[in-house]
């Protein structure tokens, strides 16, 4: 038996060996998508546009009679197709939601310092599907049953083969190296319960400002230590993503439905310096004027109903055409599993029946996601510069015909209907809802997986 | 706004012709004896359900039912008649299940009347007891189109209650049931199952519960039976509530819905109503697309899940193309809007039938497992579910193909009333 296995590990190790250089060389090699209807986001769409890309970036795109497509570039044809930057869902909670899994536990109402990173697990089929929907990158989020439940992670889709086996094959990185993410927050009912959580919402607002007021003396003693490591205060996870969220290093990302929660959230942000999108904003329409004022941006859940729970009572399909009318910059998340990543698009078209610009909510699946996680640098449009993410589509983004064909990350397909498998995954069926098989040829009952 | 000022029954009395605060101020003065609503509708494409769509159509109502259907050019409309227009026309659908009415739009126990967890069979709860007409979710789903529901206790329990059909455009109980008694609602699987050592705490203890109450039902029918049989000297058994409506699940007058996911559990559930030769119709059966030709033996209808319901925990292995291969085998489907215990409080079912016609269903099949195909399984297709001549008046108009996401509802129409006109 073990002989098997490890001969088996031996042989399957050149296989990988073999596909990985494969797979980079075609990642290196320009490849070139011709024909298709391109939508940009930024700038008009495109009737027989080319989309060019090369080592994981955009090299070019526009009217196929203003790009030149480089001698040897792989060439894939999309006519009839349309092609639009990869969706980012700013409000997303796949691979954290396992029991036993999420962020912060049920001790206490504060705990920034915990990290959703550590409690995702790629193999979630959440993944396959998110891609199956046109999704490159989410925010995973903890919960919302806390005021402060833990850090968010940014994380791109890299389904790729080799496949992911860790978080870390996800994460997105700063320009120090870091991953990036969020904090999330939340207030209204959902973090009020018994004690230690707080009974109402001025009790929960006076606890977020104990803690603020907390980081904010941390910070100073952190200051006045000069970098003199003996008057350094002893190291608090919980006050230094507070600090950062304080010194704009870490956006505060809000769970709030209410107007007058809301209205509280605007208030702590002002109070504190600390940069706010506001999540989900049921009654953000009764308060849309105020949040454009404040310049919050708003990511926008949109259900199929109203209600639900109390907060949502007031919740519109109009949210996001009023809120774009009020100049706030809007942004639609799935809150997968609330909603499934795979029809994303129909939050924006939904949106759109409503009274939304079809601009407006083309932008809310993309591009302003990216402002909202300070990614627009390198995601959210397709530009020359910028990551090769993106999706093909076979027909109208605001259509309930149009399926995702195709899904890129950084240059790669990590989603091909023409799959079985992926297909599987697009629509369902048996085996789709569970994990992904671990990703080893090898793995096997007789070896008892030991050999990986 | 009107909407939740205006009665809809005394609504019924005002001749839709006079707008606004003029019928305001009559409906609140005059009682519901007046004339019904006179209307006709003019659509560039009407699907009738009862043959192929008519382009440019004419649907005229009259006392609420429908009086004269065809080409516009041909159908004379009685003078006085409002006439609305809207690109395209169909039947008001039809939602083969949700719990709209009991699940109230709060989400707080004042408001949940679906579900009453003090037994797990609780066969002899009516649904009329419970139905709440005025309850703003059936308002919500109304405004898409939506004309008839097949409502009451929901999936949770062994057996949670009974079932009814509803007009979404009803003031009071009376007013909007058109079946008082339709099913008898079930569970089979996870939802059902209890913990603590409480009962059915397994599979094998659930069908052994049903069996046995079953078994007891026969029994008190054949009581009843034998004192009938006795005349005067007969003495029937005391009246039980409980068995009496298990006895109609026997008696083959009411069906057991039985909502179930797993494939293990649909074949429990084929394997009940064989043995004691009861109607059933699976409800959500996300797996049955592994039991097709089971499923079609027994003849059994498939009120499918939801399309888009989340593929989690028993919904893991979900597709949405079943809809598709059910009826491609020939086996009665309908949409539906399912139950939510959370956010969205209800799915309305356009728009899973919407999401079923992008996988795999046509058009046409998709808008009868809304209309045409959901009134036969629930049996009230006499009277609703397509555009015939005295057919209730029951219509839904789109300004586009009522599947797209960017399509408005325009208008919603029951019995000639204009219950909803504020595009959606």
């Amino acid at each position: 038996m073990r002989m098997i296995g490890r001969l088996c590990f031996v042989n399957c190790a050149v296989a990988v060996g073999v596909a990985i250089g494969a797979s980079a060389a075609a990642q290196d090699r320009p490849t070139a998508f011709t024909g298709a209807k391109i939508i940009p986001i930024e700038g008009d769409e495109i009737e027989n546009g080319t989309l060019l890309i090369a080592g994981g970036k955009i090299t070019a795109v526009g009217p196929a009679s203003d790009v030149n497509v480089p001698e040897g570039a792989d060439k894939v044809d999309a006519a009839g197709k349309v092609i639009m930057p990869g969706l980012i869902c700013t409000h997303s909670h796949i691979g954290g939601m396992r029991a036993g899994s999420g962020a912060a536990d049920g001790s206490g109402p504060i705990q920034p310092g915990v990290r959703i990173m550590d409690a995702i697990d790629v193999h979630d089929a959440g993944f396959k599907r998110a891609v199956a929907g046109g999704l490159t990158t989410l925010n995973i989020m903890p919960g919302s049953g806390h005021l402060m439940s833990g850090q968010t992670i940014y994380v791109k889709l890299r389904l790729e083969d080799p496949k992911p086996r860790k978080i870390d094959d996800f994460f997105i990185l700063d320009g120090d190296g870091k991953m990036m993410g969020g904090l999330k927050m939340a207030n209204g009912t959902n973090s009020m319960r018994d004690p230690p959580f707080p009974g109402s919402r001025g009790k929960s607002a006076f606890l977020v400002r104990e803690q603020y007021l907390k980081a904010r003396e941390y910070n100073d003693k952190v200051s006045r230590a000069g970098g003199d490591a003996a008057k350094l205060p002893p190291r608090d996870l919980h006050l230094e993503a507070l600090v950062e969220a304080m010194q704009g290093k870490r956006m505060v990302h809000h769970h709030t439905h209410r107007h007058d929660d809301i209205m509280t959230v605007l208030r702590l942000s002002a109070e504190f310096g600390f940069p706010v999108v506001l999540h989900h904003v049921s009654d953000g329409w009764k308060v849309a004027e105020e949040i454009a004022a404040a310049k919050a941006p708003c990511s926008v859940i949109v259900i199929d109903s109203p209600g639900g729970k109390l907060e949502a009572r007031y919740s519109r399909f109009e949210t996001g055409a009023i809120l774009e009318k009020a100049g706030v910059l809007v942004a639609f998340h799935t809150d997968d599993y609330i909603t499934d990543s795979r029809v994303f698009r129909r939050s924006a078209a939904l949106a759109v029946r409503a009274g939304m610009s079809r601009a407006g909510a083309l932008k809310a699946l993309t591009l302003a996601g990216a402002q909202m996680l300070g990614l627009e640098q390198r995601i959210g449009s397709l530009k020359a510069g910028k990551d090769a993410d993106f999706c093909i589509l076979q027909g109208d983004p605001l259509s309930v015909y149009c399926q995702t064909q195709q899904t890129w990350v950084d240059g790669r397909k990590v989603f091909d209907r023409a799959n079985p498998q992926d297909r599987l995954y697009a629509v369902g069926g048996f085996g789709a809802g569970n994990p992904q098989t671990p990703y080893l040829c090898c793995y096997d009952e007789a070896s008892g997986g030991g050999e990986q | 706004m009107s909407a939740k000022l205006q009665s809809p029954r005394l609504c019924r009395g005002v001749e839709m012709m006079m707008a606004g605060a003029l019928s305001l101020a009559l409906v609140t003065t005059l009682p519901g004896s007046v004339a019904m609503a006179q209307v006709a509708v003019r659509g560039k494409t009407v699907h009738t359900m009862a043959g192929p769509p008519i382009a440019n159509g004419m649907v005229v109502i009259q006392d609420g039912k429908i009086s004269a259907i065809g080409v516009a050019d041909q159908i004379a409309v009685p003078q006085g008649f409002r006439v609305l227009e809207a690109a395209v026309v169909t039947p008001g659908l039809i939602d083969t299940h949700g719990t709209v009415g009991f699940s109230g739009i709060l989400n707080q126990p004042h408001d949940q009347d679906q579900l009453e967890r003090s037994a797990p069979i609780q066969p002899e709860l009516r649904a009329i007891d419970g139905f709440n007409a005025q309850e703003d979710l059936i308002e919500w789903i109304r405004s898409f189109g939506v004309t008839t529901v097949h409502t009451g206790h929901a999936p949770g329990e062994l057996i949670s209650g009974q079932t009814l059909i509803a007009k979404t455009g009803g003031r009071t109980v009376a007013d909007a049931v058109i079946v008082e008694a339709r099913a008898v609602a079930a569970t089979l699987g996870a939802a059902a199952q209890k913990t603590e050592n409480k009962s059915p705490g397994t599979r094998g203890k659930a069908i052994a519960m049903l069996r046995a109450e079953l078994i007891k039902a026969r029994e008190y029918l054949d009581k009843q039976k034998r004192a009938a049989d006795a005349g005067d000297k007969g003495e029937p058994p005391p009246r039980d509530l409980r068995l009496e409506t298990l006895g109609r699940v026997l008696q083959g007058e009411l069906p057991l819905m039985i909502t179930t996911q797993r494939s293990q559990d649909i074949a429990s559930a084929l394997r009940l109503a064989k043995e004691f030769e009861i109607k059933i119709w699976l409800d959500g059966a996300d797996e049955a697309f592994l039991l097709i030709d089971e499923i079609k033996a027994a003849g059994v209808p498939v009120l499918i899940h939801p399309t888009m319901t989340r593929a989690f925990a028993e919904h893991e292995n979900l597709s949405m193309e079943t809809a598709s291969k059910l009826v491609a085998a020939g086996i009665p489907v309908a949409s539906q809007s399912g139950f939510e215990s959370y956010v969205p409080k209800t799915r309305v079912v356009l728009f899973e039938a919407a999401v079923a016609a992008a996988n795999g269903l046509s058009f046409e099949q998709a808008l009868r497992t809304i209309t045409i195909d959901a009134a036969r399984i629930l049996g009230i297709d006499g009277r609703v579910g397509s555009l015939e001549v005295g057919k209730d008046g029951d219509l839904a108009l789109y300004d586009g193909d009522p599947f797209e996401y960017t399509t408005h509802c325009v208008g919603t129409i029951i019995e000639g009333r204009i219950v909803s006109e504020t595009p959606r």
